[in-house]
This record gives structure tokens, sequence and C-alpha cells, in this order.
């Protein structure tokens, strides 16, 4: 973990409501499926943003704005400064995915299975993408998927754009041998319920911390109390408790 | 040369700073990105009895200038503290440590103490009496000056340590607690747990917090804090642990001259996990500007 001093130099509006932030710092703490907390000029509370893409000295993040502190981040121009805890939850293991691991993202969980992607695309793995959204207008990141050379689905809710449905519409359109899964709780119930084998799901909570040290992320898992902040916030399929 | 010593009960303190209770767990996610040896001491997250899961999540809603909490006393029951927490604290911290300590009846009190009293890093026990009184319908200890006192009495029976009580500020008249516990042979006071306060959602139109009302700390309860850490030194022999919003050098010289002798941080540590360091090495600038030789000194202060 460091608080460090990043610099916004890129942000803009990708889709309804959601937000890509490119800022420039120190990141040689982050990895995949870790999230960073920033603080916010006027608010109490860091917000807490899964990493979406971390090369060198450049951090992306995408954002939905859902309240008054995303809607903040929106108006953040170039040149911004803004302290940021790095380095935090344990990230995505990739070293379980097998040849063939699927990756499954639903709306402002998408951003963390594109670091993800590169990675596992950077070890040879023939990486398949599900996205989620509710409509055409929420889409992002389909093309930048498929740049990386995995095979992508989208499927949308109200089957405005890809495949009309849920997430899980697309399993039977893929063959897999592991998978890794963010999104809203409904949906990673879900995929845990359709998935045929064992795989990672990043977990949201409201975190008071971000770091630990507060337990107000926790949750129980069959291997005990859990932290989502700092012992998630990614857990594997066998210690959810469903 | 500025001196930043204080004493409490009997024991020097480098520095007044004592992160809180709930904010700091055992000191070792802190000690991973500073020396915590620079802190007075801190008090380490509030052990009962049996192990706790707490209260159903969410349990954490922001509000301006502060937040609330309903995390609900989370921890490994004190058996599993003294296992597996205290040694890694103590690879951590050299210094004598502040065990904050809870319970549903006088009896969990009186198992939880009794047990932690023989770790000889405890330098001071913190007797946490916000927690419901499963005999006695649910009320707080720290709600009335009797039960508070029967906790104190009871939990002085098996430590030889010095017993600090911490009380709740959701309570009408905060001197006659302070007082019952005084005279029922607390050696301090620390003053103030959070006070209660709820955050509705607008857009669903519901409390954030899962349990509805939680902890209310922040920077924005401070002037509360503040008040009734001077109402209670006007009204008491023992030494008082002052805490509630405080997020810097200032504030903690201004809880001092309240009449705090050592001074708690809780909630800056979740936003800033600097937070006491930084205070630490700010304090002699800003004493030197207010004139401030010995921090000892000011204690009181502003009576």
């Amino acid at each position: 973990m460091k608080d460090l001093i990043f610099t916004v130099v890129d942000n803009k509006k990708i889709a309804k409501n959601t937000f890509e932030m490119v800022l420039l710092g120190d990141c040689t703490d982050i990895k995949c499926g870790q999230f960073v907390n920033i603080k916010l000029d006027g608010f109490y509370l860091r917000r807490p943003i899964s990493v979406c893409d971390v090369e060198g000295d450049k951090l992306t993040l995408i954002y939905k704005v859902v309240g008054k502190g995303t809607e903040a981040m929106a108006q953040m121009g170039k040149g911004t400064e803004l302290l940021v805890l790095t380095g935090l939850g344990n990230g995505y293991d990739t070293s379980k995915s097998g040849n063939a691991p699927l990756l499954v993202g639903g709306g402002a969980g998408v951003p963390p299975m594109y670091k993800l992607c590169r990675d596992l695309v950077a070890q040879g793995k023939q990486v398949s993408v599900i996205l989620g959204f509710n409509s055409k207008d929420e889409v992002f990141y389909e093309d930048e998927f498929k740049k990386l050379g995995a095979k992508v689905i989208v499927a949308t809710a109200d089957g405005s754009y890809g495949i009309k449905g849920f997430v899980t519409d697309g399993f039977d359109l893929v063959d897999y041998t592991y998978f890794y899964t963010c999104g809203p709780e409904p949906m990673l119930k879900a995929v845990y319920n359709k998935s045929i084998t064992s795989g990672q799901f990043s977990f949201e909570e409201r975190m008071g911390c971000g770091f630990g040290a507060c337990m107000g992320c926790s949750c129980k898992t069959k291997y005990g109390n859990k932290r989502i902040c700092k012992d998630g916030p990614v857990l594997e399929k066998e210690e959810i408790i469903w | 040369m500025v001196s930043l010593k204080t004493e409490l009960c009997g024991i020097e303190l480098d520095n007044p700073l004592i992160p809180a209770s709930g904010t700091f767990g055992f000191g070792y996610e802190f000690a991973e990105i500073y020396d915590i040896n620079c802190l007075g001491s801190f008090s380490f997250k509030g052990t009962t009895k049996d192990p706790r899961f707490g209260n159903p999540t969410p349990r954490i809603a922001e509000c301006e200038r502060g937040m609330i909490n309903s995390v609900g006393l989370q921890n490994p029951g004190v058996e599993n503290v003294i296992k597996n927490e205290l040694p890694k604290l103590k690879a951590c911290f050299n210094k004598p440590v502040m065990a904050n300590v809870s319970g549903f009846s006088v009896e969990e009190y009186v198992y939880t103490v009794k047990m932690l009293d023989s770790e000889p890093q405890i330098g001071w026990f913190e007797v946490n009496v916000s927690c419901p009184n499963v005999h006695g319908g649910g009320m707080s200890f720290g709600t009335s000056p009797e039960a508070a006192a029967e906790v104190v009495r009871e939990v002085k029976k098996v430590t030889s340590k010095p017993v600090i009580v911490k009380l709740s500020p959701n309570v009408t008249d905060i001197v006659a607690i302070a007082k019952a516990c005084e005279d029922a042979g607390a050696d301090g006071i620390s003053l103030i747990n959070t006070l209660l306060g709820m955050k509705i959602d607008l857009k669903t139109k519901k409390p954030v917090i899962h349990n509805k009302m939680g902890g209310f700390s922040g920077p924005a309860i401070k002037p509360v804090a503040i008040r009734m850490v001077y109402q209670v030194y006007e009204a008491v022999k023992i030494p008082i642990v002052g805490g509630g919003g405080v997020a810097s050098a200032e504030d903690v010289i201004e809880m001092m001259l309240a009449g705090a002798s050592a001074v708690e941080i809780g909630a800056q540590n979740l936003v800033d996990p600097y937070a006491c360091p930084k205070i630490i090495e700010d304090l002699p600038r800003v004493m030197e500007k207010y004139g401030i030789k010995n921090l000892k000194d000011i204690i009181g202060g502003a009576h």
C-alpha cells in the first residue's frame, strides 16, 4: 500500500454515465484485480475504484457516476492532482486459469476484466470474455477486448445490442477451463449457479478505509470472516457461502 | 526544543497520540506502512469474550465531515486475540498497549479482562461501556451511572492495571456517569465514543446502514467531544483520554486544553492512514506557533 499523488491526463465519457480516467503516477504497487482509494476534495471517505489497466506509470480507471463523489470525478480536468492509495486488495490469481479462461463482467464490473485479459493473453491463454450491460448506450470496451485477441460476447438485458439476456446466456457459447467475474451481486450469484468450473469472484461493499483497519466491509466465507478490502475483493468459488 | 511527553495513569507516553480502538486493528496493518513505535500508544480492536462477526453489511455510510459505522464489535474473541493477534502486535510495537474490551454482561467484561490481565504488554484497559446490557433490557451500560459503575467495580477486582472507562456521549448527563465511574475506582476516563446517527439514501428512501443506526464519528463531532472533555475535567480528578474528530496537531492541542492527558485519533486513520505520524511530526511546529514548550503543561489549560 502506498499513498501517492497522481495526475489526471485524460478523463472522458465512454458510455452512458461511464467515464474513463487516465492518471500518471507511481504504479509499481498495482496489479490486476486490485483497487485504488481516491481522496476527493470535500468528501470525507475516499472512493474505491477498481483498476482497469496499468502500464508503466499509466493507471486507467473506469467509473460509473452513481453519486456526488463520482459526479465530482467526472468534472475533473487534465492536470488535476489526486491523492491515491494504491496496491489495495488481493487481486486475481492468474495461475489457476487453465488454457481457456472465461472473463465475465457486468456494468461497472467490466473494467477489472481488462487488465486481467491483457495478462492472460500475454501468458498465451485463449481468453473468452462475456460483457453484460442493461442496454446499448451503456456498452463500452468491446473493441478494446477484441484488440487484445479475446473472443468477445456482449449481452444486453433489453436486447438492444449483442445477444438479448444476461451474461449467463453467453456461457453456452463458449468452452472454458476456469472463470473470473466481477459485477453486481445478483449477476455474481447467477454466474455462481451457471458455471461448471471453479472460478474467482470480485466483490463490492461499502468501505470505510479500504486497507483492512475498520472491518466495515466484512463478509462470512466457508474459511471464516474476510474483509472485502484486504482479504478480497477476490474470493474463490469454493469459499463463497451461497 | 519542545516536549511532546505526557503521562497516563502513571505510564509515560512519548506523545499524547493514541489511535482509537476500531480504527487501528491490532496495529500490524499500519506497521506495514510506518513504524508504529512513533505513537504514544494505541487502543486495540474492541475485544469480547466470544468471537463476533458484528452486524450485517452495509455497515459504513459517509456523511458530511464524518462517517457512520455499525461494525458491531467484530473480533475473533479474547482467546484468539491472545493466541493470534497479540504475538503479531508484539512483533511490530514495543510500548505498552491499551486493551479495549467490551461485554454484553458484567460477567463478560470480567471474563475478558481477567484473561488479558496476564499479558505483559497491556498497559491499560479501556473498558467500552457503550454496548447494550443483555440483562438490563438492552440499554447500554454507559447510559446509566449505576450500570457503568458496576462494570468498573467488578473489572477492578480482577486486574491491577489501570482501568480507563470509555464513555458514550449518547447520554443526558455525561458528568454524572464519569463521576460514578471515578467513585467506583476507575483510573481514567476516555471520551467520547461515537454519536448515534443515521443516513437516509434519497434513491432508495431507506437508511444506508443495514441496522438503520450507527455510530457517527469524524471532524463533525469534535465540538461535542471538546465540550464533554471540558465538562468532565471540571468534575473528576482522574486523567482523561480525549477523542472525537481529532484530525490535526491543532485539534490535539485543543483537546488537551479542554483537559485531555492523551488524545485518541479515530476515523482520521481510515481516511488518511498516515494521519498519526503526520500529526506527531507537525506538533512541534504548531506548539511553537502557540508558544507551548511542554504539551503536559497545557492539560486543562482552558479552565
